[in-house]
């Protein structure tokens, strides 16, 4: 029986594997799907920075009150599939680890496979948490899986018809893609890929693009820079939505 | 009795040039007043960034490793070498860490940050209170000294050259009025993609 060696997380059966795991990653793979897309971009209208790129991740679908697609510092953002409490401690954890494994350090936040790394490291500790995470973030993308790998992608999509999706999006990948077009390509696989209606409701879109001095709350500060890491709102999504 | 400060002895001072800094300190190293070593350099470096420390002598050590170990698992974790600004935040945590049990040192940070190009420079008091400076930072028991001569010798923008001559006069002429320092000097001259380490002799006496 194989639920004898299912009594303890961390004890491998006779076949070398941690059936918690394998059982985990088959919860990933029923979770609803989502997507990321990493965006090479050049800045040509701003002085000589150079290039910095952005990304956009995303899920769709099942009527939301609990947020898919989080901030965790102003430049990363995270989303998953797989089992939303497990997800929301994560967050927790991986807002706190960047914290106090980094800014209270260093007085600055992570960059991003740095955060990966601490996350990856809070799931291998306890390979108990369910969810494949691909994350979007300063110049990347990375997936965690529950075993605590992680992976950079340049497009990835986890979850229920993760396969179609990476299928769909490597035939549409571009290396010199613009934001605008990611999320685009985003949506249509979605599109492609899920059942159900696809509306500003059911649709989670994060983006990590220019610094949005915007939401500093505040004017006139030389040397303030607002946060990459931004939340499309429902209109917005619409407007992707209508232009399809 | 001493404070824990003055019973090594020590000096020393970092400065801002033209695309370049100069970090500088003495060599001795005593029980009070009896001169015990003139070999004890009490600068450090770590990658690009040079770590001045004068204060107690054991501490100096211990800090000096410390630092070592921590930029050196820096680099592993993020594959890159660190900057002088976030060494300098990362001396300030390391020091608030001991805030009630001190190590008695008075850190110095000089080097060159590769992304932008910009000089760095920076002191702080034994318990991680950043001094951030764009002339200079003296540090040591030397250090009212130092003022004084940082003072009457620094000007803006000096060349690498120029810069080597004022540290070095600011420094020797420093602890010849100072008896807990001198016995040679060690001078860094760090520009962008090149370090010039001069050895000076000083008065031995």
């Amino acid at each position: 029986m194989a639920d004898r060696y299912s009594f303890s997380l961390t004890t491998f059966n006779p076949s070398g594997k941690l059936v918690q795991i394998e059982y985990a990653l088959a919860a990933v793979n029923q979770g609803v799907t989502s997507l990321g897309i990493k965006v090479p971009k050049k800045t040509s209208h701003q002085r000589h920075r150079p290039r910095h790129r952005k990304e956009i991740l995303l899920p769709p679908h099942r009527p939301p009150s609990l947020a898919k697609v989080s901030l965790i510092t102003p430049n990363i953002g995270m989303v998953y599939s797989g089992m939303g409490p497990d997800y929301r401690v994560l967050v927790d954890k991986a807002r706190k680890v960047s914290h106090t494994h980094y800014k209270r350090i260093y007085n600055e936040y992570p960059p991003t496979r740095i955060l990966v790394q601490d996350v990856a490291r809070v799931m291998q500790e306890a390979t108990q948490s369910g969810g494949v995470r691909p994350y979007g973030g300063g110049p990347s993308l990375y997936q965690v899986d529950p075993s605590g790998s992680y992976f950079p992608w340049k497009a990835t999509a986890i979850g229920k018809s993760a396969t179609s999706a990476k299928t769909f999006l490597e035939k549409r990948y571009k290396d010199d893609l613009e934001l605008e077009d990611a999320v685009h390509i985003a949506l249509l696989t979605l599109k492609e890929t899920i059942e159900g209606e696809m509306n500003g409701e059911t649709v989670e879109i994060g983006i990590v693009g220019a610094p949005a001095n915007n939401l500093l709350g505040y004017e006139g500060v030389e040397g303030a820079v607002g946060q990459r890491f931004r939340k499309l709102s429902k209109e917005e999504i619409e407007d992707y939505l209508t232009n399809l | 009795m001493a404070s824990p400060f003055s019973i090594n002895g020590g000096a020393c001072v970092a400065m801002v040039g033209k695309d370049c800094v100069a970090i500088a300190c003495d060599l001795r190293l005593g029980l009070q007043s009896m001169t015990v070593s003139n070999n004890f350099p009490k600068i450090f470096s770590y990658g690009n960034v040079y770590l001045g420390l004068t204060g107690l002598a054991t501490d100096v050590s211990t800090v000096s490793d410390l630092f070592r170990y921590k930029v050196n698992m820096y680099r592993l974790r993020e594959e890159r070498s660190i900057s002088p600004q976030t060494m300098a935040n990362l001396v300030s945590t390391s020091l608030y860490e001991k805030r009630f049990g001190p190590y008695f040192v008075s850190p110095v940070v000089a080097g060159i940050n590769h992304t932008t190009g910009k000089p760095f420079i920076c002191g702080f008091d034994s318990i991680g209170c950043i001094d951030f400076a764009k002339d200079f930072i003296v540090s040591g028991t030397a250090s009212d000294q130092l003022f004084g001569t940082c003072e009457g010798l620094w000007e803006p923008d000096l060349e690498p050259e120029d810069l080597f001559e004022t540290v070095s006069q600011a420094l020797l002429n420093a602890v010849d009025r100072d008896a807990l320092s001198g016995w040679g000097a060690h001078v860094y001259i760090i520009e962008k993609d090149k370090v010039t380490k001069r050895l000076l002799k000083g008065r031995q006496d």
